[in-house]
């Protein structure tokens, strides 16, 4: 699985991207999951106050379900101009 | 309209000269001349857009001018919104154009958006977004987002034709501090110049109804890697719900930045534009050291601060700017005629760069 990241989020963990093993994705089965999981590695994520999750370049909820070989990006707001 | 102005653009087929009446009968709003505003307001004004109203109260810093490229080394100090007039007057005598000297707030957002078709949000920081969504809302009127976070950009347009909002997107609004801005980070020339023209390019789209306008879509633009992505998202539809203004968007509302650097008040001190700088620290530092012609009223004291204070605006700092941003929130909560802004770094800061 394949984490794309955007914004703020690619400051806080400090990479484009992340690559999930094929052993890990299998518990990560909802949006929420995956979310509770990086929250856990990345305490600083659980922090933002909005942070949209796209699975597929569509914005998803916490219930969707998602196996290993969907796309997901995290997009936090930004606000510079 | 002067015969062959605009025939390059006339002369494309999908666009024609219905699409260029349509540019003429059109009002459009541009809410910031910052890095983003300034493409749009060129683009928009070059192209024929009847009507241009702009709202900026900033003046031209020195720092400005590496993205900001309307702007000349001449202009530095001088208010943003009298150069971008004088500068589009000069470029297209047929564009009404609307000045606004004033950043917006929830007390003049939803008359001043209210006259127009088309809203930009060509601003920089997340209490003004949230005020032109919500006023925009109320208004039913579409506005073109962009915004920047180091080598990245996102543009949008939300509330078109009871489309998604930025609250469908981003429903809670970040706290201050939490997501970097661009003074903090830093912002590379051209890439306001990038996301400013595609919001001009989707508010031509809006109003003459060429192509399909980025509603409902996220387009998220990666200037280092030269990659482009879209998202959809649907409508939440109880965000169309909002019928009044928060009663406040939080401490930062003063439509460029949540502050001004020591830099920035250095250079309006330097340009003889005689700021007024209010000290919020006890006597006894005030005493020790202060920065010349600066008044003085401890935070503690701000309640006897006089209501007849002239209305204008006034730079507040303190030792590191903690102090002086509490300042800023009363004063904004309590003193609606003056416009307070809070110096970050403080007199630390000044001393560091003026010993």
């Amino acid at each position: 699985m394949t984490i794309l990241l955007f914004g703020v989020t690619k400051d806080i963990v400090g990479s484009n991207s992340l690559s999930m093993p094929l052993s890990n994705t299998g518990q990560l089965n909802t949006v929420g999951a995956l979310k509770a999981y990086l929250g856990k590695t990345y305490p600083r994520l659980k922090e933002l106050s909005s942070l949209a999750v796209a699975v597929n370049n569509s914005y998803a909820d916490d219930a969707l379900p998602i196996n290993h070989y969907d796309e997901i990006a995290l997009i936090p707001p930004v606000s510079g101009g | 309209m002067k015969q062959g102005r605009y025939i390059r653009q006339t002369s494309l087929k999908e666009f024609g000269p219905q699409a260029q009446q349509k540019l003429q009968a059109a009002r459009v709003l541009i809410v910031g001349l910052g890095g983003l505003g300034i493409p749009v307001a060129q683009y928009l004004n070059a192209m024929g857009v009847g009507t241009l109203g702009l709202v900026e109260q900033d003046t031209v810093a020195l720092h400005n001018l590496q993205r900001q490229v309307l702007f000349t080394e001449k202009d530095v100090g001088r208010p943003k919104l009298e150069v971008a007039l004088d500068f589009l007057r000069e470029q297209n005598s047929g564009t009404e154009l609307l000045g606004y000297d004033t950043f917006l707030n929830r007390q003049n957002a939803l008359s001043i958006l209210g006259g127009f078709d088309v809203i930009v949000d060509a601003t920089d920081n997340f209490p003004t977004r949230y005020l032109i969504n919500d006023a925009c809302v109320i208004l039913d009127t579409p506005f073109v987002y962009g915004a920047l976070h180091n080598f990245e950009g996102q543009v949008s347009v939300f509330n078109y034709k009871g489309g998604p909002t930025y609250r469908c997107l981003f429903p809670a609004m970040p706290g201050p501090g939490e997501i970097p801005d661009c003074d903090t980070n830093g912002v590379l020339g051209v890439l306001p110049g990038i996301i400013g023209n595609l919001q001009a390019l989707e508010t031509v789209k809006i109003i003459t109804g060429i192509g399909t306008p980025l509603a409902g879509q996220l387009l998220l633009y990666d200037a280092l890697g030269q990659a482009v992505q879209k998202m959809r998202f649907p409508l939440v539809p109880e965000n169309l719900g909002i019928s009044q203004l928060q009663p406040d968007y939080g401490d930062t509302l003063c439509g460029t930045t949540a502050g001004v650097s020591i830099e920035a008040l250095l250079e309006l001190i330097g340009s003889q534009r005689n700021p007024w700088i209010l000290d919020v620290r006890e006597p006894e530092e005030f005493n020790e050291y202060h920065i010349p012609d600066s008044v003085n009223i401890p935070l503690k004291d701000l309640e006897s601060l006089p209501q007849e204070l002239q209305a204008g605006t006034y730079y507040v700092i303190c030792a590191t700017g903690k102090r002086s941003r509490a300042a800023v929130q009363w004063i904004r909560e309590h003193m609606r005629h003056i416009v307070a802004l809070n110096v970050e770094g403080g007199i630390e800061k000044y001393r560091a760069l003026c010993p």
